[in-house]
């Protein structure tokens, strides 16, 4: 297939007779239940019924403008900030570290720490993950390139890219082919299946947040499709051979090298060392949480995006992601993922100009009553955990309690689990009395 | 020692760190700071770089390679340079004329300023003298084509020399009174064109200026026609041995629909058309092509463009490699845009 077609930035564009099939039944369709019907003949909750297929793509066009705007009138001043931006993080880096080689002075704990903790914030979000998501290559610096650079996390440069703006940016909140929908133990969405383990996630949420990095790198890893055999094993031994090398550099800088280097002040300084990299963890596990899982973030089915336009795509990514209101302080520190609906739409946007958009894209979404979810940080995770919390327990349905639910599930695993115990013993049974 | 660094910095490297305070240290990605910038005409500046530690001097008619950011983009561009070998304040000085809509040579002559921070690459080329210098020379020069010949006649001395030198008038003619002063001191005869004038000199009546020409090594630096001629009228004299050239461009390469693609590290040749994004050109020959949303976001599919050119299927713009400067491009948004090559 060397012929593919371009229109615009997305390469494969439907032919003008699917457009006109879909005018009839528009087909970014929610997933939701309750709504699931209204998707079909009525279209009344469905959050894009009221808009043609025209519609749709002219806001695909209008965006695209948007995008060019700035795409065009990137310059010398939007360079100047990354590197100062990289710069500023190196010298709190440096500082805090320095300022910890006497951390069992306990001012010097308290300011060291908090010092690395904005620091690896900083490396992590508006600088690694948006440098790796190409909105700098643009400068051309070798050293400021998504293909070049690595960052101060887990999970490899590489591994991340792959799983993350493959598998998450191409597939957005489409359920079942998004893994970052939950990252797959998580179920937070009503269209995904209840299983028995959802009934403790809150539990196990709070203990991702606390190792995020390593739960994204095993998440990048794709252990589960290893398990699974969709991961071939070969690649995965040699993704793995790379995790591990990559975490035993960082466990050896972080928990030796710079404990080692304070000398009388090794284990405040591995304290210092866990206490940043456990606050970046944290920090940076809500502000993904935030984007995509607080209450009015649309999910997707996977028939929406078979053909999907650009005009069709981007909906999927305004309706998938959720802002987060504040200071400019909190802009950066979530290297500007509060801006996620921007980010989804323009991922290679440098990042420091998303606040720019961010009006337009909002004006838009009203002018055509699509929903821009936003709110205050403690808002936006206080939903999203609301989330976890209400979908630990199966959907609710007229005929049977959610509880009533729980227990014909575990009483048909564990009647399933008895019945095959009982097979076990009598064949264990049966052999011996042949035996004997 | 070493590694003990390393391990405390990694994933950076100390040199990230060192860069904060010492750009042109050694050791470093070669670097240089602009000392001086002079303005001589409507479009000619003068650049004095002090290179970082790492440098290791030039022969004359040598060029290097600046990496300066034009509107935040890092662009290479080659430059003779002009000063004198190993001078004691280990300045090195170069010489642009700014070109019409060139993007870098107008950067230098409206917005460098004392003080940046350039990129640089070691001296390079085999425009220079030999060890001692030929007893008969000739310099035919034209425009900002006088660069490296000046840095060969202030750093030799010559039995014999001749430069012709043309240019569009006096008031565009680059080092004019250094030319005059050192050709009226006796170290060479100097033969001044102006073409607004007089017309461009055509190569092949160099004898009425020149009568011993083919008597005479020649160095020769100009617009590519000046260079085409020249190679052409040495040929057809049998005196090519006699003969070096220096290009300041490579020659233009035709946009056409389309053009053959090279995968220079898989050895795969194909013809891609116009519009067919080169990710799946590749693929469809067989090529390991990283990839990913093939859509233009993720990046993995980014590839070095060595030479020819691309165009972008999203804004018809098309990228040109710089023999010194592959670009990277997305193949899964780029097409073939004429002859191309790809580092894969
Ligand atoms: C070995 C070498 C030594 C050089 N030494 C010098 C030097 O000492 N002084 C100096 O001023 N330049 C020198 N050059 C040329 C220089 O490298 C740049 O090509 C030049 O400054 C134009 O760059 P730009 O970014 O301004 O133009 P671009 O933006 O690259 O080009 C703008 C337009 O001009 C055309 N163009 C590109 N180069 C030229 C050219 N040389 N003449 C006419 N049109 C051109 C392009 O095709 C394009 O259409 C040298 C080049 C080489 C290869
Ligand atoms: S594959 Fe995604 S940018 Fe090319």
């Amino acid at each position: 297939m060397s012929s593919a077609t371009i229109e615009s930035t997305r390469p494969r564009v439907d032919s003008a007779a699917r457009t006109a099939e879909r005018a009839v039944n528009n087909r970014i369709t929610s997933t939701r239940p309750e709504e699931q019907s209204a998707t079909h003949a009525s279209g009344k909750a469905n959050p894009i019924a009221h808009l043609s297929p025209e519609d749709i793509e002219s806001i695909g066009r209008e965006l695209d403008a948007i995008r060019d705007s700035v795409m065009s009138t990137r310059g010398a001043d939007d360079a100047n900030y990354i590197r100062q931006t990289i710069k500023l993080q190196r010298w709190i880096e440096l500082s805090s570290r320095g300022v910890l080689l006497f951390s069992g002075f306990w001012p010097a704990f308290i300011v060291g720490t908090a010092g690395l903790t904005v620091a690896k914030i900083l490396e992590n979000t508006e600088i690694g993950h948006n440098i790796l998501h190409g909105q700098w290559d643009w400068m051309r610096d070798p050293k400021i390139h998504s293909s070049s650079w690595e960052w101060d996390f887990a999970s490899p440069a590489e591994q991340w890219k792959k799983s993350h703006n493959v598998g998450h940016h191409t597939y957005t909140n489409v359920v079942g082919m998004d893994d970052d929908l939950g990252y797959t133990i998580l179920r937070v969405d009503p269209a995904q299946e209840w299983e028995p383990k959802h009934l403790i996630q809150p539990i196990t949420n709070f203990f991702t947040a606390l190792i995020f990095e390593y739960g994204i790198a095993a998440y990048d890893l794709d252990v589960k499709g290893f398990k699974e055999g969709t991961k071939d094993k070969k690649e995965f031994l040699s993704d793995l051979r790379k995790v591990i090398t990559k975490i035993r550099n960082q466990m050896g800088k972080d928990y030796v090298l710079h404990p080692l280097l304070s000398g009388p002040n090794f284990l405040t300084t591995l304290a210092a060392n866990a206490i940043a990299n456990t606050l970046r963890n944290i920090w940076t596990h809500s502000v993904i949480f935030c984007g995509h899982f607080p209450e009015g973030v649309e999910t997707f089915e996977v028939e929406s995006i078979e053909g999907e336009t650009r005009g069709e795509w981007y909906l999927r990514q305004m309706l998938g992601s959720a802002n987060i209101e504040g200071s400019e302080v909190m802009h950066v520190m979530t290297g500007n993922l509060s801006h996620q609906i921007e980010h989804h739409l323009f991922p290679d946007m440098p990042s420091n100009r998303y606040k720019q958009v961010a009006p337009k894209i909002r004006e838009l979404m009203d002018r055509h009553q699509l929903r821009y979810v936003t709110g205050p940080l403690h808002k936006q995770v206080g939903s999203a955990w609301h989330k976890v919390i209400k979908y630990s327990l199966p959907n609710p349905s007229p005929e049977r309690s959610q509880l009533g639910q729980v227990a014909d599930v575990l009483a048909g695993k564990a009647v399933r689990a008895g019945v095959a115990l009982l097979h076990r013993t009598q064949r264990r049974q049966y052999r011996r009395a042949l035996a004997a | 020692m070493g590694r003990f660094v390393n391990a405390l910095v990694t994933p950076l490297l100390p040199g990230d760190y060192l860069d904060l305070f010492h750009p042109l240290r050694k050791g470093a990605d070669l670097r240089g700071r602009v000392m001086a910038v002079e303005r001589h005409s409507s479009s000619a500046t003068t650049v004095t770089i002090r290179p970082g530690r790492g440098w290791s001097g030039h022969r004359p008619g040598q060029y290097i390679r600046i990496g300066v950011e034009v509107n935040g983009v890092r662009l290479w561009r080659a430059y003779s340079i002009t000063s004198r070998v190993g001078q004691a304040d280990g300045l090195i000085t170069i010489t642009v004329r700014a070109i019409p809509d060139g993007k870098v040579s107008h950067h230098v002559l409206r917005n460098l300023r004392p003080g940046t921070i350039v990129m640089l690459d070691q001296a390079t080329g085999d425009f220079t003298q030999p060890s001692r210098p030929p007893a008969k020379v000739l310099f035919l020069t034209a425009g900002s084509g006088i660069t490296p010949v000046m840095g060969m006649l202030r750093n030799h001395q010559f039995e014999d020399a001749v430069v012709v030198h043309s240019s569009p008038d006096p008031s565009q003619m680059l080092f004019a009174d250094e030319l005059h002063s050192r050709a009226s001191r006796g170290q060479f005869r100097l033969v001044e064109r102006f073409t607004s004038t007089e017309g461009t000199l055509p190569v092949s009546s160099i004898a009425d200026v020149v009568p011993d020409w083919a008597e005479r090594i020649a160095w020769v630096c100009g617009p590519t026609g000046l260079l085409d001629d020249a190679e052409a009228h040495w040929e057809q004299e049998g005196a090519s041995a006699l003969l070096h050239v220096e290009r300041f461009r490579p020659r233009i390469i035709a946009e056409g629909e389309g053009g053959s693609v090279t995968f220079t590290q898989s050895d795969v040749t194909v013809d891609a058309p116009a519009a067919t994004p080169l990710l799946d050109v590749g693929e469809d020959a067989g090529v390991l092509m990283p990839s990913g949303c093939r859509m233009g976001i993720c990046f993995n599919c980014v590839a070095s463009l060595t030479s020819g050119a691309v165009r972008d299927l999203r804004t018809g713009e098309t990228t040109q490699a710089i023999d010194e400067d592959p670009v990277l491009i997305q193949t899964c948004v780029s097409a073939a845009a004429g002859p191309c090559s790809i580092k894969l």
